[in-house]
């Protein structure tokens, strides 16, 4: 600052009012740190002319302004000119995404990007390596593949977590040591095909096991056994987008393998058996790492998916739920007790849980409550009613229709979501008068993410056991 | 006197080119060099400068680098590329077709004006 002004007591400020003036232009996203440096430099330098003219600083700086132009005006017209920035940019390669333009993408960001692609290539090795000791993909002449699928992903998952976040070494070696534990277990049980091909406890856990080890893998992402509800809440947020991705990724590799067979037709080479046996198995396998990593690279340049989709949708399921429990008042029809009725209602809670969940994701918890939190509690009440009318259709004649492991664990998702949703839609009412606050429904699901992992961990290593392994 | 808003648009491109082929130069000093040139009749809100170099920069029309200014600060520097060359010349082509096309406009409106019809001031449509 020139010393000559030292006797103004607004002298001194210059600085800090042209940083002022700067932070505001930085308010628009299409004025890049760089482009406001350019104009600083105008600024000041038009300053200095105007002092040489016996201005003081700060006469000099409201005529620099003033010439400089509206803010409005000029952030309009940088808009006008640069309104790819208004659209977040896709920088790989960077953590630089929101400083636009030309600052280089960042050591770290591209060491992220290679550890990631490299986990991504391990994962897609490791599932052909017991190939090469001649065990077969297909799952009717091997149960290998079906039993250890989650050990392919999800310990790579893990492992780009434990790289890439400062965890502790007993951390590092008790998710590591959880997955081995698993990995063993599960393949010491002695799973065997019966001859009418009824797998029920396979099956069973090959469908909860990857659901207990996602809290390991939660475990790797939040550091630690125990931390607070917004690392856990970030891990669910993570879960959501990772599913997203995952899907896109799923469909755009669809295509590729579907144009690679038509144009290799064309020229009448088979290439069934290649990508049969290699692009399909290690896509997979490392298409959820690489998802991972664009999750955690893209948390804040893309627009979180889970949460949009929950809120466009939960009108619809509650308007759909009521339209259904008011036809089945009015018809006096009652549900019809088949065999599948229970696994519809849970398929049913699973989904009014996941809205629910990634809708209060997304929500500010301090809030008021809102019309739509009314329309959430009218989709979880609902969704309870009928789930309580199939119970009771179903209650009078489970006992009579046996107790195999299929039914007896549809059962237990079903308790255990309709304790959940119960405690939600709860929390929800003495929330919405005014008794509790927000965070309250936060910390329940939470907390519930444990249960929830827990049951599966049941159902996927005491089941078979329970049920000697048929 | 000031200029209409849609020709201080249009005539943006040719001079800023035009002075960045005088030599390579930065904001602040173009918009000196703008006002000297009109005698301060170009009267341009400063900060409007910026988004028209960024423009022409993205059309390949000049190039930007950094440098330290006397001051200290980092100074961005705009110099003309070839592309930029070919553009002045060919806005320059254009601006004297308006400008002769205009010329000869004027000329016979004084011509009509100053002769033998007397009080009509506008050319008859015969």
């Amino acid at each position: 600052m020139d010393p000559k002004q030292q006797g103004d007591p607004a002298a001194g400020s210059l600085d800090e009012q042209i940083e002022a003036w700067r932070s505001h232009l930085r308010r628009s996203r299409a004025i890049a740190g760089s482009d406001a440096e350019e104009l600083e430099d105008h600024l000041r330098e038009q300053i200095a002319t105007l002092g040489e003219h016996g201005l003081t600083d700060d006469e000099a700086f409201l005529v620099a302004v003033k010439r400089m132009g509206a803010i409005n005006a000029l952030t309009r017209e940088f808009a006008r000119e640069h309104s790819d920035r208004l659209w977040k940019q896709l920088v790989l390669a960077g953590d630089g995404a929101g400083e636009g333009g030309s600052e280089a993408p960042s050591a770290y960001g591209s060491r992220r990007m290679w550890v990631a692609l490299a986990l991504a290539v391990a994962a897609g090795v490791a599932i052909k390596i017991p190939g090469f000791f001649g065990i077969p993909f297909d799952p009717d002449a091997s149960l290998f593949y079906p039993v250890n699928m989650a050990f392919f992903t999800l310990p790579f998952i893990a492992a780009y977590f434990a790289w890439e976040r400062p965890l502790s070494t007993s951390s590092r070696l008790w998710t590591a040591g959880a997955f081995v534990l698993a990995a063993v277990v599960i393949n010491a049980f002695p799973f065997s095909l019966a001859p009418a091909g009824e797998a029920d406890t396979l099956i069973l856990s090959m469908l909860h096991l990857p659901i207990s080890l996602w809290l390991i893998v939660g475990m790797a992402y939040v550091g630690g056994w125990w931390p607070g509800n917004e690392r856990r809440m970030d891990f669910i947020r993570f879960t959501g987008e990772l599913f997203i991705y995952y899907v896109l990724i799923a469909l755009g590799g669809g295509v590729l393998i579907g144009l690679t067979f038509a144009l290799f037709e064309a020229i009448g080479v088979d290439v069934e058996p290649l990508v049969q046996g290699w692009v399909v198995p290690c896509g997979v396998a490392g298409a959820a790492v690489v998802a991972t990593w664009l999750v955690e690279a893209k948390q804040s340049v893309i627009e979180n998916m889970a949460p949009v989709l929950a809120r466009i949708f939960i009108p619809l399921f509650a308007l759909v739920l009521l339209a259904f429990v008011l036809t089945m008042a009015a018809t006096g029809r009652g549900i019809d007790v088949e065999r599948e009725i229970l696994i519809a209602v849970d398929l049913l809670l699973v989904v009014v849980f996941g809205l629910l969940l990634y809708s209060i994701s997304a929500r500010d918890p301090l809030a008021p409550p809102g019309l739509f939190d009314w329309l959430q509690l009218t989709l979880v009440g609902t969704a309870l009613l009928v789930d309580v009318l199939a119970l009771w259709a179903i209650g009078a004649r489970i006992s009579g229709m046996g107790w195999t492991p299929n039914r007896f664990s549809a059962l237990g998702m079903n308790v255990v979501l309709l304790i959940n949703l119960a405690g939600s839609a709860l929390l929800y009412a003495r929330f919405l008068r005014g008794r509790v606050v927000f965070s309250r429904l936060w910390a329940w699901q939470m907390t519930y993410v444990y249960v929830i992992a827990g049951w599966a961990a049941v159902v996927a290593f005491f089941f078979p056991v329970l049920f000697g392994f048929r | 006197m000031s200029i209409n808003k849609d020709l201080v648009a249009a005539s943006s491109t040719p001079l800023v080119l035009a002075i960045l082929f005088e030599g390579d130069s930065y904001g602040y000093a173009i918009l000196q060099r703008v006002r000297e040139l009109s005698g301060g009749a170009l009267e341009w809100t400063d900060g409007m400068l910026y988004p028209v170099l960024h423009r022409l920069e993205k059309a390949g029309l000049v190039e930007s680098r950094w440098e330290k200014a006397e001051t200290g600060r980092r100074r961005k520097y705009y110099r003309v590329t070839a592309a930029g060359r070919e553009q002045l010349a060919e806005e320059r082509r254009q601006w004297r077709t308006v400008d002769d096309t205009l010329r000869k406009v004027w000329s016979a409106l004084s011509e009509a004006a100053h002769g033998d019809a007397g009080p009509v001031p506008f050319p008859q449509w015969s």
